[in-house]
């Protein structure tokens, strides 16, 4: 029960939140000092002790009441570990699943799987490199776009913004990502994508045309939809994600630090540099690795926009493909065992990506936080 | 406030109710190809008003509508791709064709109206290979001595997802180009050469409309609604044909069904003068010995009303129903072939 970096409900409100319309005082104080981490002991019922109810003069049986409480306690906490366990059945029943699904291709084609670009439904012969390739591109170029854009939107509205203006970008940030993704998707592939071809794309061409790495990462004819367009529509897709997940956590740094760092002069860059960030870095990879696993699994807006191709392609324009946009393409019209469990062991390697993700993500976290400690 | 959930659930519990009869009602269901799908649900509807009968047919592809009719769960199932007839008998099934449509290219070119554009056969195979790269190759310029057209690279444009549409267009560039079947071969998605992947008809269609020099293939109906750049093509008989109703039907007419058992045939590069080379039929799967023998004669009934009277509507949907000599095949068919347990023949 370590206490995250600005715990964000106010403790009268929790206190409220229970329902009880008696005192309670507490046997430890802990809740005083802000500066203790620990509240292991605050949710006790045992170390809640009752001083009587004001509102009736009859005395109350006090046996009753805590046995009512201990009764009420237990229940949710059969309740709440019956949803955590129904969590990790559902999560075992996909993982068996899958690995059933794929047998057939695994034993037909082994570790050559992940190593071969052929994607031959006429031979049945296939492999994952071209759309594992997809995945992790379009999702790199997402988090490139989203990161950034995410956070300066996120210090703007909690350092710099006009107070009138911060509900609405905010409810435009929300609002962005409720839109399905579908909706992305006929935008990118009606809008966006005829724009990146007339104006964006032939000037990358031609800008970049003499410089030696570049002039591969944009080479090609423009054809507007591509591994690039993908990654632009999948990083706005992210984008409220980010913002919105590092405004929440922007927002609990004290304002006393803040003040203190102003005080001493720093600009507001430094603020946001040398306070803000370093005290709510966790919360920020926590919404960067939120997006990352979206920009990941993300399907339909992707297939509209990629080019569908299984090829790899050392160019960000030529079209490719990702495991998810495979799958949605596929599946329907998969005749046959191999070409069926393919595509399955397309999701199962979608799963292990993501898993080796939040993994990566969470040893970063212990990093960060044992670094922090020394 | 519990009267209210009391009341709710009275009323949840009475539309369930509700649902449950109507479920009942429906005794024909079929799964399958998404291309026939706007006409039979049409035909459904106009079958419910005369009838009083409902099908009720789900879309979920042909792949999946023949698994669901090769494990019993619908009583008909539907298929842009004919099964071979070896593969029919292992199922238990029988199959024929139910209603026709074609297949169009269509191309994005400056100065090029609708249907000026000829291609041939072994062009149009060249292209989708990479081979012919860009629009002033002679080849196509033979083609068409009196169009404009310039050294505009071709980007080819194809369907990303598994389609019946992608099936007859690779079968029918299997048929006329030995270089194709060696190096892509035909199914419902192949290992394409070039080109960019799009979702649905929608998707070839917008890849073509947004892309300069672009070429795409779509569904006839699709092709005509959006009034589309088509190709007319050089058919088997060496004549330049456009897609019409016309040469789609003559496609039909002049192939060979009562010599092809199971009706295992596949219109594309079919003979004759006037015939569209892409043309494509649409199949129902039926078990020979069905479970509920009363399903499917209804089944049969409706799609025997289908030929008889769903003609008009399936044109204005611009698909082309089947000629009279091979609806009179089919209906031998079901005699010979769908049976109840006692060996009766189910249709009448």
């Amino acid at each position: 029960m370590r206490r995250p970096p600005g715990f964000p409900f106010p403790l009268g409100e929790w206190r409220r939140a229970a329902g009880l319309r008696m005192e309670m005082a507490l046997t430890e104080q802990t809740f005083e000092d802000p500066g203790v981490d620990n509240l292991a002991k605050e949710a006790h019922v045992s170390d809640i002790a009752l001083s009587g109810e004001r509102a009736k003069s009859a005395e109350i049986d006090r046996r009753q009441v805590l046995g009512k409480l201990g009764l009420f306690d237990r229940l949710f906490h059969k309740l709440t570990l019956s949803a955590a366990v129904l969590v990790l059945l559902l999560l075992g029943g996909v993982i068996v699943s899958l690995i059933q699904g794929s047998l057939p291709a695994i034993r037909a084609f082994g570790f050559g799987f992940l190593a071969s670009q052929s994607w031959n439904p006429v031979t049945d012969n296939f492999g994952a490199m071209a759309p594992i390739y997809g995945t992790v591109t379009t999702s790199l170029i997402a988090m490139l776009v989203a990161v950034p854009v995410g956070l300066g939107v996120a210090v703007f509205l909690t350092e710099l913004c006009p107070p009138p203006l911060r509900r609405p970008i905010g409810m435009a940030i929300e609002l962005l990502a409720g839109i399905p993704s579908i909706i992305y998707g006929i935008w990118g592939l009606f809008v966006l994508a005829p724009f990146l071809q007339q104006y964006v794309q032939p000037a990358l061409i031609s800008t970049f045309a003499d410089t030696p790495v570049l002039s591969t990462l944009f080479a090609g004819p423009p054809y507007g939809i591509g591994v690039l367009t993908a990654g632009l529509i999948l990083g706005v897709m992210v984008l409220p994600f980010v913002a919105s997940i590092s405004r929440d956590v922007f927002e609990t740094v004290p304002p006393v630090l803040k003040e203190a760092a102003s005080g001493i002069g720093c600009t507001t860059w430094e603020v946001v540099r040398h306070v803000v960030i370093p005290y709510t870095r966790v919360g920020v990879i926590g919404g960067v690795m939120l997006g990352l696993g979206r920009a990941l699994g993300e399907t339909m807006a992707v297939t509209f926009v990629i080019g569908n191709a299984h090829k790899i392609s050392g160019s960000l324009i030529a079209p490719g493909t990702t495991i998810s946009a495979t799958i949605a393409n596929e599946f329907t019209e998969a005749v046959g065992d191999v070409y069926t469990s393919s595509l399955i062991e397309l999701g199962l390697i979608l799963f292990v990506i993501t898993f080796v993700v939040l993994a990566c993500a969470r040893l970063l976290l212990m990093r960060i936080e044992q670094k922090a400690g020394a | 406030m519990i009267s209210m959930i009391l009341k709710r659930a009275a009323i949840a519990a009475a539309s369930v109710a509700m649902t449950a009869s109507v479920a009942f009602a429906i005794d024909i269901s079929g799964a399958g190809a998404t291309f026939p799908y706007p006409i039979y649900a049409k035909w459904a509807d106009m079958y419910k008003k005369e009838t009083g009968s409902s099908l009720n047919y789900q879309s979920i592809g042909s792949g999946g509508g023949i698994k669901q009719v090769k494990a019993r769960t619908v009583t008909f199932g539907a298929s842009d791709q004919p099964l071979k007839p070896e593969e029919l008998e292992a199922a238990g099934l029988t199959q024929w064709p139910q209603v026709i449509g074609a297949i169009v290219p269509v191309v994005n070119l400056d100065g090029v109206a609708p249907g000026e554009l000829t291609l041939s056969a072994d062009a149009l195979a060249k292209i989708f290979l990479g081979e012919i790269k860009s629009w002033d190759d002679p080849a196509i310029k033979k083609l068409n001595p009196k169009a404009k057209l310039a050294a505009q690279a071709i980007a080819v444009a194809h369907r990303s997802d598994g389609s019946g549409t992608t099936f007859n267009f690779t079968n029918y560039l299997s048929k006329v180009s030995a270089d194709w079947k060696a190096k892509v071969g035909e199914s419902s998605a192949v290992e394409w050469p070039i080109g960019l992947g799009a979702k649905g008809n929608e998707g070839v269609a917008s890849t073509v409309a947004n892309t300069k020099g672009a070429i795409g293939y779509v569904e006839y109906a699709y092709a005509k609604q959006n009034k589309m750049n088509f190709v007319k093509m050089v058919n088997k008989d060496g004549k330049v044909v456009p897609p019409t109703t016309e040469s789609f039907q003559a496609a039909a007419a002049n192939a060979d069904w009562a010599k092809s058992p199971g009706f295992y045939q596949i219109l594309t590069d079919e003979p004759g003068a006037k015939s569209w080379p892409i043309t494509a039929a649409t199949f129902i799967l039926l078990p020979k010995q069905p479970q509920d023998a009363a399903a499917t004669a209804e089944a049969l009934k409706f799609f025997s009303w289908a030929f008889a009277k769903g003609g008009k509507a399936a044109e204005e949907l611009d698909y082309i129903p089947l000629p009279e000599s091979l609806v009179a095949l089919i209906k031998k068919s079901w005699a010979a072939n769908i049976k109840d347990a006692d060996g009766k023949a189910l249709a009448n």
